[in-house]
């Protein structure tokens, strides 16, 4: 990652204000967010809108066509281009064909998109962003830092500082009065301007409505008063169906700002009457700018689903601590990724993408049911396929292919940790390493792995077989837990088969968007772990399972390596989490708890791939009560730890901040246990406690239950 | 749903009466205006847009109210306090009111005013939008505007501040002599 970049992460990380303001608003958003949505099955009005808006994305063409047809019928002129320099060029020449001078404009991120407002300056036109946010920035010279709230990172104390000179008195920072300065110094503005731009949250084709969802009254005030209107819109806002209107005016305030709807919608079918009787002359420009190629991309074509409510820069763990800035000038956070990386072009992407920790917090609450993680993956995947890996990725990599000499590496490195090793941490390290362990310690390499204490654990033969799927953390660092899932199987009367061969899952490598690395990783596991005969494949680790149960079949195909598709379904299907076979274990009375215990308090700690991908939440809860704890949930239970595999150390500076929050969220509970069922959260979570000494125990969630099975 | 209705709307910082007779209403309307001290000086206008509302009462009683004006251009409307104007119907889920408003000074009245003062047929509230979807039509109405309490903004610091651009008090009147089923 280049210095700026880097820079640029620390500098919005040591901005108190931006941290503070935004962390206090993610965490009133998800509170208000869930009372917005109460008595609201919000997966069946996602479905609903994911299904209408996907339906306009496959024939964009047409639909923009018909919209076009309509609105022209009422009287609309409706303006059609690819091109945001045809955009800029449209609207300079109606603004000179009317003798524009003054223009006000209502929020819209499609104007920021191709810069117009410097188009206009520069030719002479005044321009005022009339939305309170964006007349902030606009006066500030700086560009929005969200979609919807356009100057989130700004303080009262700046805006205060601002307006002053705009008005040429020291004003004070009462933000109602604030507000009232804006009112009246915005308000000539509206009474003069011949032009108002809008943008349009939804265009409907079969009646060429325009729709404008606002709080302010501003976008009234612009349609309205302006003898011109002129609205840009994507042509991602495209509906076919006037209804519609109804499931994104449910999502859209909910998704956005926690309201059932905004103080103001506005439904524009053709021009209306201008005050002074004449008749309105309104501009629909539909805008292309590389929507429809993404529409014909497979991978991306569900980005166009977007309603742009910005919910998934609220509930995003990177985005609450570095704000938008950091992503860019236009669209920042998961979505603004994306966008970059068509609307300007994929190399824009390069560092920005790699902000994304790959949580998937974003995909539960997307009211258009994008995966954005999952696009940023591809991002990352054609990156490395244009350009090439980086060279010291490249290098481990082609260990971590070799299985043979990655394990040798692993093992030497038990040896050559030792001098750094207090008990089962390695505090600190030396030189450009000394960052890893910048409050959180590494776990010490163990001195035996897995594999090897496996063959002194003595078995009872039996009939019911599974093949137990390490993974390199297991394996190496928490053998430990290994050991408690084969007591744990051996106990309901399955016996435990580890395969030598197992290598490493490919999840580095596929995060990393090294594909063909992944896949190697994936052949060699399929043909180790399919071997045997076994009704299951078992893993202790989420990431692991969900590269062994999803991911494995999508990166072959990725790579054209079709001929494995058959093997890996058969594998996907055998695979199993550990918590959900111990819980059907139980349900079937095969595994019990010793009676009667009372093991006092346990807080659990939810892991992003076992909860999201895996959606398995309520079973390890409920096993840890069965086996006697008392289960104290924490605030943010299923945020992110900030491990992310290789996250924590590409970007330790925004890793170590999140286990902090995490780290406190557990000790508020008071529990002096936590449970989770992923070894990299352990990795995580247990580092950071040992550098921050409280005494909280860190266990997994198998562990736990080994040590009370009836005996 | 005059009650869900209520809830919602207050709950957004609307004002939410109901009156049983047109001349209620504009007994409730005179005395509201003389409250807010209404006088023909520029900032202390009200204007009230042309509507059914007006077409149904005799207009008599409105007649030489001082500051009060049925002409509703923009230099009117940019100087009034208070603004009156029709709205079709009530959504109860969300406290919203509806309005074809492709007619300018419908808006005017609403949007450029301190005070906006909303006549209501307390026979047009409907449940939700997809039943208000059922009443309205995008073809016949050109300016479909839904208004949810007064204007609001939380762009500084996400305090939540009332009266930006548009009215910072709306006041919702039922009227039950109006009945329903009508734009």
């Amino acid at each position: 990652m280049k210095q700026e970049f880097k820079a640029s992460i620390n500098r919005a990380l040591n901005d108190a204000n931006l941290t503070g303001a935004l962390g206090k608003f993610s965490e009133a958003y998800k509170v208000n967010r869930t009372k917005a949505y109460e008595g609201i099955d919000f997966e069946e009005l996602r479905g609903r809108i994911a299904e209408a808006k996907s339906a306009a994305a496959c024939h964009l063409d047409e639909v923009a066509e018909t919209f076009r047809k309509n609105a022209e019928a009422l009287g609309a002129k409706v303006f059609r281009t690819r091109d945001p320099e045809e955009v800029k060029q449209y609207i300079l020449k109606v603004a000179r064909e009317n003798g524009v001078k003054n223009v006000v404009k209502s929020k819209s991120m499609a104007t920021e998109e191709i810069h117009l407002n410097q188009a206009l300056l520069q030719d002479g036109i005044s321009v005022a962003e009339t939305d309170l946010g964006e007349w902030i920035i606009q006066l500030a010279g700086q560009t929005p830092s969200h979609m919807v709230m356009p100057a989130i990172h700004m303080t009262k104390e700046e805006v205060a500082d601002i307006f002053s000179k705009e008005v040429n008195e020291r004003l004070d920072t009462d933000i109602p009065r604030l507000v009232k300065v804006a009112r009246n110094e915005l308000r000539p503005k509206f009474l003069e301007a011949d032009m108002g731009i809008s943008g349009g949250n939804i265009a409907v084709a079969e009646t060429g409505s325009i729709v404008l969802v606002t709080n302010e009254g501003n976008a009234r005030l612009v349609t309205t008063l302006p003898r011109i209107h002129v609205a840009l819109i994507g042509v991602e806002k495209l509906v076919e169906k006037f209804e519609t209107v109804v499931p994104i005016l449910d999502a859209l305030p909910r998704s956005a700002t926690a309201q059932l709807l905004t103080s103001y919608v506005s439904i524009i079918t053709g021009p209306t009457r201008n005050d002074d009787g004449s008749e309105k002359e309104l501009h629909i420009i539909l805008m292309d700018n590389q929507r429809t190629e993404m529409a014909k991309d497979p991978k991306f074509k569900q980005a166009l689903q977007c309603i742009r409510c910005g919910s998934c820069l609220n509930v995003c763990p990177i985005f609450r601590l570095v704000g938008g800035h950091v992503f860019g000038k236009v669209y920042t956070g998961g979505i603004g990724t994306i966008l970059t990386a068509w609307f300007d072009e994929l190399k824009k992407s390069e560092e920005i993408q790699g902000l994304c920790i790959q949580c998937g917090n974003c995909t539960q609450v997307c009211p258009g049911k994008l995966d954005i993680p999952e696009m940023i993956m591809e991002i990352r995947r054609r990156l490395v396929l244009e350009k090439g890996q980086p060279l010291v990725q490249k290098a481990i990599f082609s260990v971590v292919n070799n299985r043979k000499l990655f394990h040798g590496m692993l093992r030497a490195a038990s040896v050559a940790g030792k001098p750094f090793t207090s008990g089962k941490f390695i505090r600190h390290l030396p030189l450009f390493l000394s960052e890893l362990t910048d409050g959180r310690s590494l776990p010490a390499i163990a001195e035996k792995p897995f594999r090897d204490l496996y063959a002194g654990i003595e078995q009872p033969k039996g009939k019911e077989k599974a093949v137990f799927y390490a993974g390199c953390l297991i394996d190496f660092a928490y053998p430990e837990t290994g050991v408690a899932l084969v007591k744990l199987l051996n106990k309901a009367g399955i016996e435990v088969i580890f395969p030598e061969e197992q290598t490493c899952c490919g999840a580095p490598a596929l995060y990393s968007g090294a594909y063909e690395v992944a896949a190697q990783n994936a052949a060699d596991n399929i043909t180790a772990l399919l071997e045997q005969d076994a009704q299951y494949v078992v893993s202790a680790c989420p990431t692991c399972t969900v590269a062994l149960a999803h991911d494995f079949a999508k990166t072959l195909e990725a790579v054209g390596r079709t001929e494995w598709l058959d093997k890996a379904r058969q594998l996907a299907e055998k695979t199993v989490d550990l918590a959900t076979l111990v819980k059907r274990l139980v349900d079937q009375g095969r595994l019990s708890f010793q009676e009667g215990a009372d093991l006092g308090k346990i807080t659990y700690h939810d892991s992003c791939h076992l909860k999201r991908t895996l959606k398995v939440s309520e079973q390890p809860r409920e096993l840890l009560q069965q086996a006697g704890y008392q289960v104290e949930e924490m605030f943010e239970c299923d945020m992110c730890c900030g491990m992310g595999g290789s996250y924590s150390m590409k970007l330790p500076e925004i890793s170590a901040p999140i286990l902090k929050r995490k780290l406190k969220n557990i000790k508020d509970t008071g529990a002096p246990l936590v449970a989770m069922d992923c070894p990299g959260c352990v990795l995580q979570i247990s580092g950071g406690f040992d550098q921050d000494g409280a005494p909280v125990r860190v266990k997994h969630t198998a562990e736990l239950l080994a040590e009370r099975l009836k005996d | 749903m005059y009650e869900q209705f209520k809830a919602r709307a207050v709950g957004v910082g609307a004002e939410v009466h109901r009156v049983g007779t047109c001349s209620d209403a504009v007994e409730f309307i005179l005395s509201f205006l003389k409250q807010e001290g209404i006088a023909e000086t520029p900032g202390s206008y009200a204007v009230w847009a042309k509507g059914s509302f007006l077409e149904a009462v005799d207009r008599g009683a409105l007649a030489g109210v001082p500051g009060l004006g049925f002409e509703v251009t923009r230099e009117r409307a940019a100087q009034a306090k208070v603004g009156i104007s029709d709205m079709s119907f009530a959504v109860a889920d969300t406290g919203s009111l509806v309005q074809d408003q492709a007619a300018p000074d419908q808006r005017l009245a609403s949007a450029l005013t301190g005070i906006h003062i909303a006549l209501v047929p307390s026979g047009n509230i409907v449940a939700d939008k997809t039943a208000l979807f059922t009443r309205i039509n995008p073809k016949s109405s050109r300016y479909i505007a839904f208004i949810t309490g007064p204007s609001r903004t939380a762009d500084i610091e996400r305090v939540l501040t009332i009266g930006v651009h548009g009215p910072e008090r709306l006041i919702i009147l039922f009227v039950d002599e109006l009945g329903g089923e009508q734009r």
